[in-house]
């Protein structure tokens, strides 16, 4: 059950996609470099949309971490609190496209929400079919890394290299 | 002058499913269904070992993980004709009733309830008289004044919060919508509810499946929960009996909420009988196996030719050759290199060929399916009229019961034909979600007995020989017959195709000019507002249409749902 302070660091995307795995790649990447307490969940949420319900719904914070349409040029890092995650469900005819939104949205009628959601997102440059990255955006991973790391110290959290 | 409506959904990348209806004198009389089906697994599963397929094959998709997940290993077994051990059999069979109730719960009042239920008449209810109403259809315990003036009020602050979320696309107030004020409330608290349930089912599928979303405990030969009664980090005693409790509470919900919510719902909207047949050769397959080699099974299944029961051509079992031989696939309409006609999945090709929308040529990613060459429909109305005609009694006794229900409101009889339309497809995904629920209960009462008689083994290594093997698995998903084929040389994959359950139903023309099930399905709908095309989506929805789900991205530039065009 949670605790206190109880964080998620939640990796989304599709793998098979090209640079929509970002957040999934960014994530394993942090988990690979840095250990966290054990109030901190390290996962790979991949695609799935319902099934992470339980998932955020027993932590406090959560930070995920995503491929975002900004409008900004591909391989743009962006940091989203609060109000700028925007929390609406998109498009009724796409429903299994549960994104992070709806699940925020449906997390909200419960009165589950987490306290605080953060999205550290980066915009994809390719969105073929393939396992590889755009080099581009392979590039940033370690900034994103490190903005994980900022995310976790600015809710008092600090994660440790490991050697 | 038939007017040309297209319902495009902007989704986080681009349109995914397009439909395109003529509407003349407030009726379709023509349609086009057009997709883009994520067609890419072939291309990276090429070369790779066998038994990873699955890793990969379960993110295809966000919503239907675990089915590509078991779908996987099925076809390498078949390939190598490789038996399962009993226990993971059923740990799988468990996994897979788990996610399926689960899916049809979400789809029933998370995905589809809206299309029926107006939130913004439901405040206007009131919660006695919405007790009363309740209470008089079903004993479910939270049928309380309190509970419905707490989800009332809840609503009313998340509308008041002007993030409507969840609730910002649906049609309020369309003429269409015809529940009173207290039908509605019922139905927006019982969709708050469900929220609550559908997850206890979830963490069914995660403590078998080690982790969700996507499970991590699928093997080509079995699973690789190891079971040790008295080890912590293995399938124990006190995991399963957890399992048996999540799985009895979503039981009485099932039974008292759901069911009589869909039977209310259905004779409120007994016109909708009317509409939404389409394509009624239905096909669907047994699941559930019973032994190692997959010969027997707990829920049977089959084709059935133009919608007549009596014609009805089981599907006996994982090897069976009456289905094997029987798929095709034609890209005659598809954007894709074509020329040889429809093609078997072994010999599938898939070679882009983008030309623009051909109202007469090409117009969709997806290809088109046949069964001996005929269109089917695929689903959950499929799989219930398959077990039907088996004679499985429980879908039986469940079937009658929701009809009975359904005749009992209206006051006159309703019989199985109903079930060949667009509510009819609501009802019987409500019956096979009970049905799969006791078969659920009943594969962990199996699992218990086996483990109880001493045997724990959960897998069989795959030995591949040399030299080229092929096969197909398939397993009943919550939106129909799914298959995958593999093609293996040297141990290593040469071609891989999955046929997935949408294909089937939402596919272009095929290569003689026939329809697919949901371009048939939305012939004759009404349309009673061009720009607020209502009654077609709820026949989509009917469906669960489940197209490129793959692909999600956190959108900040636009706040569109999806565009209509009335040209």
């Amino acid at each position: 059950m949670s605790t206190p302070m109880s964080i998620l660091v939640l990796g989304l995307g599709n793998i098979l996609l090209m640079d929509e795995g970002v957040g999934v790649r960014a994530m394993e990447a942090f988990d690979a470099a840095w250990s966290v307490p054990d109030h901190v969940s390290v996962v790979d949420g991949g695609t799935c949309g319902m099934d992470m319900l339980d998932l955020i719904a027993s932590h406090k914070h959560l930070i995920a971490v995503d491929a975002v349409k900004t409008g900004a040029p591909p391989a743009s890092l962006t940091v989203l609190r609060g109000d700028e995650v925007p929390a609406y469900f998109k498009g009724k005819l796409s429903p299994h496209q549960l994104g992070l939104s709806d699940l925020l949205a449906s997390l909200r009628l419960q009165d589950e929400a987490p306290e605080s959601v953060t999205v550290v997102g980066c915009v994809p440059m390719a969105l073929g079919t393939g396992l590889m990255m755009s080099p581009e955006i392979e590039a940033v991973i370690p900034r994103m890394v490190t903005m994980i790391v900022e995310e976790l110290a600015r809710l008092g959290v600090t994660a440790t290299p490991r050697i | 002058m038939a007017q040309r409506v297209v319902v495009d959904p902007v989704t986080r990348i681009e349109g995914h499913l397009r439909v395109d209806c003529e509407v003349d004198g407030g009726k379709v009389t023509n349609a086009w269904a057009s997709g883009q089906m994520w067609r890419g697994i072939e291309l990276i599963l090429q070369g790779k070992d066998p038994r990873d397929a699955w890793v990969f094959a379960q993110r295809i998709c966000g919503v239907c993980t675990t089915v590509h997940a078991i779908t996987s290993v099925r076809a390498v077994e078949n390939a190598l004709k490789l038996e399962v051990p009993l226990n993971a059999q059923y740990i799988r069979n468990m996994i897979q009733g788990a996610h399926n109730v689960h899916d049809h719960i979400v789809h029933f009042y998370h995905l589809s309830a809206l299309d029926f239920v107006d939130i913004v008449s439901a405040l206007k209810a009131d919660p006695a008289a919405t007790a009363k109403l309740a209470q008089s259809i079903s004993g479910w315990p939270k049928n309380s004044t309190q509970e419905f003036t707490t989800a009332q009020k809840k609503l009313q602050a998340f509308i008041n919060s002007g993030q409507l979320g969840i609730f910002g696309s649906g049609y309020w107030g369309h003429p269409a919508m015809k529940l009173t004020p207290e039908a509605n409330l019922m139905a927006a608290s019982h969709y708050l509810q469900a929220l609550d349930y559908q997850r206890r089912m979830n963490k069914v599928v995660a403590i078998l499946g080690s982790k969700t979303p996507h499970i991590q405990n699928m093997a080509v030969g079995g699973v690789t929960n190891p079971i040790n009664m008295d080890s912590q980090s293995t399938l124990t005693l006190e995991k399963l009996m957890y399992i048996k409790q999540l799985i009895d509470e979503v039981g009485d919900f099932i039974t008292q909420v759901y069911i009589p919510d869909v039977a209310a719902i259905g004779a409120f909207y007994a016109d909708w009988t009317q509409y939404g047949r389409g394509v009624v050769n239905y096909l669907s397959i047994p699941d559930m196996p019973l032994d190692t080699k997959g010969t027997t099974f707990a829920l049977p299944a089959g084709y059935i030719d133009g919608g007549d029961l009596a014609k009805f051509t089981p599907i006996k079992d994982f090897h069976d050759p009456y289905f094997e031989k029987g798929v095709k696939e034609s890209v005659k309409h598809s954007w894709y290199q074509g020329g040889k006609g429809p093609l078997h999945p072994y010999d599938g090709e898939t070679i882009p060929n983008f030309t623009d929308w051909q109202d007469d040529g090409k117009y969709s990613w997806i290809k088109s399916p046949t069964f001996y060459d005929k269109r089917a429909q695929v689903g959950p109305l499929a799989n219930v009229l398959g077990m039907y005609a088996s004679g499985h009694q429980r879908t039986q006794f469940w079937v009658n019961a929701v009809l009975d229900a359904v005749s009992g409101h209206l006051g006159s009889k309703v019989g199985v034909d109903a079930l060949h339309s667009t509510i009819g497809r609501h009802a019987a995904r409500a019956v096979r979600c009970v049905v799969l629920h006791e078969e659920l209960q009943n594969q962990w009462k199996l699992l218990m007995e086996n483990i109880a008689k001493g045997d724990t083994k959960t897998f069989n290594k795959p030995v591949f020989p040399k030299g080229e093997i092929r096969g197909f698995g398939f397993h009943e998903a919550p939106r129909g017959m799914l298959s995958h084929w593999v093609v293996i040389e040297n141990g290593k994959i040469k071609n891989y195709q999955a046929v997935v359950p949408t294909t089937w139903n939402a596919g272009p023309r095929d290569e003689d000019g026939n329809i697919s099930a949901y371009e048939a399905a939305l012939i004759d709908n009404p349309v009673a507002v061009a720009d607020q095309p209502l009654e077609i989506i709820r026949t989509l929805h009917s469906f669960d249409p489940c197209l490129a789900c793959a692909v999600h991205l956190t959108d900040t530039e636009t706040k569109s749902h999806y565009q209509v065009k009335v040209v």
